[in-house]
């Protein structure tokens, strides 16, 4: 296994996760491939920092971890309250504004 | 195995830092104010942001770096802090009288704001690619927030959806480009990453960053072919949010899109000036023409920040000091007429009822002909007509662009620029040429409203008229 292993690796993820988000309907899916876009970079990280001999790219995956978790948590509050007010949360029914 | 401990010289980011600590007192104090006081709490965030202008001007002219040259306060990032804190304060009087009429939750708007004001800082002085993406979410965070502030609307609600999914896909691609950059030179630091690419300069991997990174540049400053969704967000979004996202984001992100390219991708110059030349064209024109079909007003202003984002990119591809010090005055002359135009749609609203199609705005010159004449020097100025704040930033932008040998992307600029008028000129014919619509005697101008209007105007024709002490400050640069 060569870094570019994992690189062509983490580049599939990012691919699934950019066509999950642009092709599903559904918000909480499309959350999903965000997160995986996310955690493709955080294998580009953890590859490039094996390669590079450096420790920095570990410690980047931690900061992005946080900055992921606290999306999450916003994210969801906004998709609750959406649900509340809507009783749905497809995309293609949240139309109120014209695009 | 020796530690060694890097400078964390604290000064530096002191602005940032009192707009933190005033965030953190704001979210005590809401705990303990009761509901008729609440108020007092964007007060109170006022006078921080106050305290945080005047430390940036106490760090005026000594460039310096903190943190290992992490963040540096060097006189652009410096300029621009003062822009996003002035359009802080700004937004923030013109929403103390709006959450209130709007019965939504004050004492969190404030601090939301505070919070995101914190973010837009450390994006525009931050010199390191993974603190820039930290800042970027630091900034972003809130913003959705504040997006999806009226829980109750269900416009504000799917404003607040959009802006969120598709930041966070963007700040995915900008991550991504990061993590390529990361792999290509093993560093994310801007100087070092222009000192690898001087050692090296084919590097695939970083070109591939390059563009990742672009992309989500792109996506945040809503260039067009990533900017569908502004005008939704702006649309939906409570319109004391809009204004501030709309002057804010755009001078901490441009802020960072500068830096960025310019300090660590010079040696590239050749081949990003082009793509970027590209979609300034692109922007602009596209800008314009979808503003010309808009009946809304917030949908107008917001075609027309993707257009001006056109404007500065301009700047961006003529490079060098002239370019840098017209961008820099063109987003202090933006921030104080957008936010003057978004102030006009707030004080012209009847409670939570605002008017937004331009259909409705006849006769309003005859009630209300102080903040009429008011909008229409805002629209005036945003379309570029002397002797105003927009006029001047213009001409910098084209002079640097013709300077440098981008005479037709000038050209370009000056005919959008032309197309504009029209819908810039069109609220106004309507507000005083227009049969009067029922209805205006049922709204009141809030004093504090007016107040922020008058003081965007002052800013607007004083930059228009004697914009040499700005220029100068605008002229400090990078700290290299």
């Amino acid at each position: 296994m060569t870094v570019n292993h994992y690189i062509f690796l983490s580049a599939i993820l990012f691919s699934i996760g950019a066509v999950g988000v642009l092709i599903r309907r559904n918000p909480l899916i499309m959350f999903m491939g965000i997160e995986l876009m996310l955690n493709a970079a955080n294998l580009a990280f953890v590859a490039f920092s094996r390669q590079l001999q450096s420790i920095d790219g570990q410690v980047f995956v931690f900061l992005i971890l946080a900055v992921a978790a606290a999306e999450v948590a916003v994210g969801l509050a906004i998709i609750v309250a959406l649900f509340r007010t809507r009783q749905t949360v497809n995309v293609d029914d949240v139309n109120a504004l014209k695009g | 195995m020796s530690l060694s401990v890097p400078d964390l010289n604290f000064r530096v980011i002191a602005p940032a830092l009192i707009v933190a600590l005033t965030a953190l007192i704001v979210l005590l104090a809401e705990l303990v104010t009761p509901a008729p006081r609440k108020r007092w709490l964007g007060v109170l965030g006022l006078i921080g942001l106050l305290i945080a202008a005047g430390a940036t001007v106490g760090l005026w002219g000594a460039p310096a770096s903190a943190f290992g040259g992490m963040v540096v306060a060097d006189n652009f990032g410096l300029f621009l802090t003062l822009v996003i804190l002035l359009g802080a304060a700004l937004s923030i009087l013109l929403a103390l009288d709006f959450v209130r009429a709007h019965r939504v939750d004050q004492g969190e708007y404030y601090v939301l704001v505070l919070f995101a004001v914190v973010g837009m800082i450390l994006m525009a002085t931050a010199t390191d690619l993974i603190v820039i993406f930290l800042a970027l979410e630091l900034l972003s965070l809130p913003l959705y927030i504040l997006a999806a502030f009226k829980r109750a609307d269900a416009r504000s609600l799917e404003a607040g959806l959009k802006y969120f999914l598709l930041g966070a896909f963007s700040s995915a691609f900008f991550l991504y480009g990061i993590a390529f950059i990361f792999g290509g030179t093993g560093t994310t630091n801007l100087m070092k990453i222009a000192d690898a690419l001087a050692k090296n300069p084919r590097n695939d991997l970083l070109l591939v960053g390059a563009g990742l990174l672009l992309v989500g540049f792109a996506f945040k400053v809503a260039l067009v072919p990533f900017h569908w969704w502004t005008p939704d967000v702006y649309d939906g979004a409570p319109t004391a949010v809009t204004a501030f996202m709309s002057v804010g984001v755009k001078a901490a992100a441009f802020g960072a899109f500068f830096r960025a390219f310019l300090v660590a991708l010079p040696a590239f110059a050749f081949d990003w000036r082009i793509v970027l030349a590209a979609l300034a064209v692109l922007t602009m024109t596209l800008g314009n023409v979808a503003a010309l079909l808009q009946s809304n007003v917030k949908r107008m202003l917001a075609y027309s920040s993707i257009a001006h984002a056109g404007y500065i990119l301009i700047a961006l591809v003529a490079m060098g000091a002239s370019g840098l010090s017209s961008a820099l005055f063109y987003l202090l002359a933006y921030t104080l007429t957008n936010l003057g135009a978004f102030g006009a749609v707030i004080a012209l609203s009847d409670g939570e009822r605002e008017r937004l199609e331009i259909r409705d705005w006849g006769g309003a010159a005859r009630q209300y002909p102080f903040i009429a004449a008011m909008f229409a020097i805002f629209m005036l100025s945003l379309a570029g007509f002397p002797p105003l704040a927009g006029f001047t930033g213009k001409f910098l932008i084209f002079s640097a662009a013709v300077e440098t040998g981008w005479a037709w992307l000038a050209v370009i600029g000056v005919l959008n620029s032309l197309v504009s008028a029209y819908f810039y000129l069109r609220p106004i014919v309507q507000m005083y040429m227009s049969e009067p619509v029922p209805g205006w005697d049922r709204i009141r101008v809030a004093p504090l409203v007016a107040l922020a209007l008058v003081l965007a105007l002052i800013g607007v024709i004083a930059l228009g008229l004697y914009p040499t002490p700005a220029i100068v400050m605008a002229t400090g640069g990078f700290l290299r």
